[in-house]
């Protein structure tokens, strides 16, 4: 499988979880704190779960939640890919 | 005890969104009442609703608020958003826990759980919506509107079907007394889907008319039935001296009275507490029945139910003793959002000086002898009641005053 990106979880975040507008998640918002950009913890359990039906990563909840910013939160989903591949 | 005072309206009604668009289309008569258009309802015995059409979510809220937020928790919190912007609160200028919710809700998120049940039941128990677990839940409109405005003072809902408009208004009337200077209270309400549709039939009480003009007939001899809707109102409520120390002019009016009584069971043989509600509520505003210019009524619209309420009111009042009106002939009732709406437009009633009619009830019962308002009456108002009474046996009574 293709490597997951960062385009590929702000998709999800948007579809998901919602944006405040239109351009919060554009620019490079890697290192940016979830909380920061608006995502609480259900948010966060809402884009695992959205990442476990579109990519077939099952991130267990506390995994997730140890993700801080996107950057991690994508480097533990593609970890994740190459494990189980 | 302070007098408690609304400072801030925020309506969401099939009849208008704001206060200024319902009051106009009430006054007129212009009745919202028509066929469902949320879902088809063709394979339902039941077909009328009273919806809100023009409503965009988008276009009133974040969009970080849309995935997870029920319909009614939309309408919610764009109420709670005018309502607070008209009584124009410094949020900053009060204590951490100076600000409180107390909503009322009858069903919780049906439209957003009728949702996720769907998703559940045809693509598997991984696709329901994190949001689920509170998005469905009664207290949400509560929480979310807190949350929003960081309002961290006593928050709480109330759950009594269509007395819960009013029984939210006085438990925050309440709060305010016990010393929390801003409260925002009401309800708004409503399931449009199909989930919550069957929920509603099952409870009987329903109109199987298909004409928008004679589906809903309280106190008519044509009675058979009420038709639903979704909205409600919210308002903002705080001390009068406190409303006049921070400088707010106009008020739409005094939350002067207030009680709540329930019914014996079903097949008792003991009367309804309605009356002795009224007569309570009456007694907390200290009025006299004569004082009352105008009563905003339950309305029922299944006859059995009529007749308690028309009694308790010509006990009360005596023959054709007060104006009666029910604008909800031109929403359906609102479920716990029914009581704000009549509460909202009591207010509007006691600022503009103008009776909103009950429309197309043609034929009112001759025993019930209320002077039932059919156009609209143009008089000084200086207190009104309303009435409201919730599924189950919940009664409410509330006098608001000028």
């Amino acid at each position: 499988m293709n490597e997951f990106t960062v385009d590929d979880l702000t998709t999800i975040l948007r579809e998901c979880a919602g944006e405040d507008d239109e351009s919060a998640l554009d620019g490079d918002i890697l290192d940016v704190e979830f909380g920061s950009l608006g995502y609480d913890s259900i948010a966060m359990m809402e884009t695992a779960g959205r990442i476990k039906i579109d990519y077939g990563v099952v991130l267990a909840d506390d995994v997730v939640l140890s993700a801080g910013t996107p950057r991690e939160l994508v480097r533990l989903v593609n970890l994740t890919m190459v494990e189980s591949s | 005890m302070s007098a408690v005072v609304v400072t801030g309206m925020g309506v969401v009604a099939p009849t208008g969104l704001g206060a200024r668009r319902h009051w106009e289309n009430t006054l007129a008569g212009r009745t919202a009442i028509g066929r469902i258009t949320a879902f088809d309802p063709a394979g339902y015995s039941s077909r009328l609703a009273g919806e809100i059409r023009d409503f965009v979510p988008g276009e009133h809220l974040p969009g970080r608020l849309l995935p997870q937020t029920d319909h009614m928790t939309r309408l919610s919190l764009v109420a709670a958003d005018w309502a607070l912007e008209e009584a124009a609160v410094d949020q900053a200028a009060l204590p951490e826990f100076g600000m409180g919710v107390v909503t009322a809700s009858s069903a919780g998120g049906f439209e957003f759980g009728h949702r996720e049940l769907e998703k559940l039941w045809s693509r598997g128990p991984e696709h329901v919506s994190a949001y689920q677990s509170f998005a469905w839940f009664y207290a949400v409109n509560t929480g979310q509107i807190a949350i929003r405005h960081g309002m961290r003072g006593p928050n709480g809902v109330l759950v009594t079907e269509q007395a819960g408009g009013l029984d939210a208004v006085a438990q925050a009337r309440r709060q305010v007394r016990g010393g929390t200077p801003v409260m925002v209270s009401g309800a708004v309400d409503g399931s449009p889907c199909p989930w919550g549709w069957v929920a509603q039939l099952s409870g009987g009480g329903i109109s199987r008319s298909e004409d928008p003009d004679r589906a809903f007939l309280p106190f008519d001899v044509q009675a058979a039935g009420y038709v639903p809707g979704d909205g409600g109102a919210l308002f903002v409520l705080e001390t009068e001296q406190g409303a006049r120390a921070r400088g707010v002019r106009s008020r739409y009016g005094e939350i002067a009275g207030y009680a709540a009584t329930f019914d014996p069971p079903p097949r008792s043989e003991r009367p309804s507490t309605l009356r002795r509600a009224i007569e309570l509520a009456l007694e907390d505003a200290g009025l006299e029945p004569s004082r009352i210019d105008v009563v905003f009524a339950d309305g029922a619209g299944v006859p059995e139910r009529d007749r308690v309420e028309a009694e308790a009111l010509l006990s009360v009042f005596g023959p054709y003793g007060v104006s009666v009106t029910v604008p909800k002939t031109m929403t359906g009732r609102l479920s716990a959002g029914g009581a704000a709406l009549d509460l909202a437009t009591a207010l509007l009633t006691l600022r503009h000086g103008e009776i909103p009619p009950t429309v197309n009830v043609t034929s009112p019962v001759p025993d019930y002898q209320l002077d039932l308002v059919t156009q609209p009456r143009r008089r000084p108002v200086s207190a009104a009641l309303v009435v409201a009474r919730g599924h189950g046996g919940f009664n409410a009574a509330m006098v608001v005053t000028r």
